[in-house]
């Protein structure tokens, strides 16, 4: 399903989008499926599957470790599409991932995978608006979304130009730093939210990870949360994991309602 | 495209949150790098604290047991004992002219932490120091020798334990402090426009071998021997020479304990003669990978060189044939540790003796011509511990 798609059937029912991350693999290959499965269920409406990297400087250490256990357990670019070819599921899908890995498979046909395997986006943390006309052509050319990601730290001008490539949605740091779940959601949230003025969806993430924050970011003006290290936290503990999983996808979606 | 590239090599494969960074970086070095004062406070720390110019010293006992004549430019005695310190006074200097108030760094063995403490709180930053948990147990004197100097050396326990590990580490520092705190990288590696300002900073090494070279032979050499882990005290040899084609650039990477692969690990760091093309850390260049893209640790007796990347200039030099790569393995290294010691009582780091040991191996043949210079990039005592086990086989 495209991601436009999407942000507009939820926005006609007056609702912000749970957008839910993992990283494919961890802590096994065999496990994925069903914690997907699980964050469907509890309401999450697209799916982030994250292809591991050895080096993901993006990520603070909930995702860093979950992307060593993934890759301990075998997962690699092949095994990666080939698990999400296999998802049964009716919710877009995006895959987010480092640059390396896309340029070593060569960029056609890391895109070309994408389409064949039912991904509609592409988040690529370290490759910023400069370093992408190679890939943005090519995600164009075959109708994948190429996700852009604003700071706070952000300039004017550069917000501009990011949504000018933009499309599917823009990914809106909530703060400074590296994903992790916090406890706190900022008046910086707010504040970007306001500078960035498009028709294109925004969706929040960095640090959320209960419904109540959702429902203030929500408040704010985004139009989709997005939820990581609070998932994979659960994932690490190893204790109940899909139920749990489910328990916190709803809560979460639960702040997504706008009444 | 953001910034100049080196052929394909380059750019600033950064988060987003960087890139306002980065920008301001670039704008602060453009407008400083040619002021006036700036340009004399930075001659003076280079002078009275840093004690430069550094010798060019004739290694004679070495020249006749090789049959070439032989230079050490001798950066061991920079303050500090090594290279790294030219950079730091240069960047944190930058830094406060730019009103930052915080410094981070990355360290392998502690040289480059080491370096950035001095200038850090000479200059009255607060200055904080990444270094893979691994590293701070097989550096602990380092370690000690950071906090002196009022440094804050947090351990790393991500990934392997080690520089690679650091750096992503003090990224992730930055991009959660950029408004306050410089990045203070400690080689020609990541982002533009790190890999041009390190090597600037790191250049009066070469424009004063030229100086020196001119003076006591008349004529320049016919090749310069430099170690490379990122590449900084290579680029900062080479930098002045590039255009004179006729003097053989020679970068010697680190061999390890054999070209070969384990599962996720090379035995080497040889990067820049093996590598491949590939974005590691902010730039693209030669990088040790699997063939899924994901990176390879590297290995070597010397932690300075135990890196899986390199400078994105020195990858662009070697493709065009300017440079040329070279690989000393780890018994090779330690020989020539040995050999120098004695032949010429100068205890090299052994970084520096990578270098030492290619132009041992290769002097004979010819193809190092008559004259060479070697960048004795840093001084051995911060590793008299470790070769001290090793040769009691511990
Ligand atoms: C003495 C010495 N030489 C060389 C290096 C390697 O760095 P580069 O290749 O940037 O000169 C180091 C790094 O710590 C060092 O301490």
């Amino acid at each position: 399903m495209k991601l436009s798609t999407k942000f507009n059937e939820l926005s006609s029912r007056n609702e912000a989008a749970l957008l839910a991350y993992v990283c494919a693999g961890d802590p096994n290959i065999e496990a994925t499926p069903a914690i997907v499965d699980a964050l469907i269920k509890g309401g999450a409406d697209i799916i982030e599957l994250g292809l591991p990297f050895s080096d993901p400087v993006a990520d603070g250490p909930t995702i860093q470790e979950a992307s060593e256990r993934a890759l301990e357990a075998g997962m690699d670019p092949d095994r990666y599409f080939e698990l999400v070819a296999s998802l049964d599921v009716d919710v877009p899908l995006v895959c987010m991932t480092y640059y390396n890995l896309i340029f070593q498979r060569g960029l056609d046909k890391f895109v070309t995978d994408c389409v064949n395997s039912g991904i509609s986006g592409l988040i690529v943390p370290d490759l910023p608006a400069e370093e992408s006309e190679d890939l943005a052509r090519s995600c164009s050319t075959n109708g994948v979304d190429l996700i852009f990601l604003i700071a706070p730290v952000t300039t004017d001008e550069r917000i501009k130009m990011l949504l000018e490539k933009s499309s599917g949605f823009v990914y809106i740091v909530s703060r400074l730093g590296v994903t992790g779940a916090r406890s706190d959601v900022t008046d910086a949230t707010a504040q970007i939210l306001s500078r960035v003025k498009t028709d294109i969806p925004k969706a929040v993430g960095f640090g959320i990870s209960n419904g109540e924050q959702a429902s203030k970011v929500v408040a704010a003006g985004a139009d989709g949360v997005i939820v990581g290290s609070a998932f994979v936290d659960i994932i690490a503990s190893g204790d109940n994991v899909n139920e749990r999983l489910e328990e916190l996808a709803h809560d979460i979606k639960s702040g997504c309602k706008v009444d | 495209m953001s910034g100049p590239k080196y052929g394909k090599y380059g750019g600033q494969f950064v988060p987003e949150i960087l890139m306002p960074a980065l920008e301001e970086l670039e704008e602060g070095y453009e407008r400083y790098k040619n002021d006036p004062e700036f340009l004399k406070e930075l001659d003076y720390y280079l002078k009275d604290f840093a004690g430069r110019e550094t010798p060019l010293y004739h290694a004679k006992n070495m020249s006749k047991r090789y049959g070439v004549k032989i230079y050490l430019k001798r950066e061991d005695l920079v303050h500090g004992g090594a290279h790294k310190l030219n950079n730091t006074i240069g960047q944190a200097l930058l830094a406060k002219y730019m009103g930052k108030t915080r410094l981070v760094a990355e360290t392998g063995a502690g040289q480059h932490g080491t370096a950035t403490a001095m200038a850090g709180t000479n200059m009255g930053f607060q200055t904080h120091v990444y270094m893979g948990a691994k590293d701070t147990v097989r550096q602990r004197m380092n370690v000690y020798r950071m906090e002196l100097m009022g440094a804050e050396v947090h351990p790393v326990e991500s990934g392997s334990k080690t520089l690679k590990d650091a750096i992503n580490e003090a990224l992730r520092d930055w991009v959660s402090n950029v408004e306050d705190t410089h990045y203070l990288i400690g080689s020609v590696v990541g982002p533009h426009p790190y890999p041009m300002m390190v090597r600037d900073f790191q250049s009066v090494i070469g424009k004063e071998v030229k100086q020196q070279i001119m003076e006591k032979e008349g004529r320049y050499p016919d090749s310069i021997v430099a170690c490379t882990g990122g590449g900084s005290n290579a680029m900062g040899i080479f930098h002045s020479f590039i255009e004179e084609k006729d003097v053989k650039l020679v970068a010697v990477e680190a061999g390890g304990s054999g070209m070969k692969y384990t599962k996720g690990a090379a035995l080497h760091s040889a990067s820049l003669s093996v590598g491949e093309e590939g974005v590691l850390q902010g730039a693209c260049t030669r990088i040790l990978q699997d063939k899924h893209g994901q990176i390879l640790e590297s290995s070597s007796v010397s932690a300075g060189l135990d890196y899986s990347g390199v400078g994105p200039e020195l990858a662009h030099l070697s493709d065009i044939g300017r440079l040329t790569p070279r690989v000393a393995n780890d018994d090779m290294a330690l020989k020539a540790f040995h050999e120098l010691s004695l032949m010429e009582g100068i205890i090299p780091a052994l970084e520096s003796s990578h270098a030492v040991a290619h132009v041992m191996e290769a002097a004979e043949s010819g193809e190092l011509g008559e004259l060479v210079v070697i960048n004795l990039s840093g001084r051995g005592d911060k590793d008299l511990e470790a070769v001290r086990k090793i040769d009691r086989g511990e």
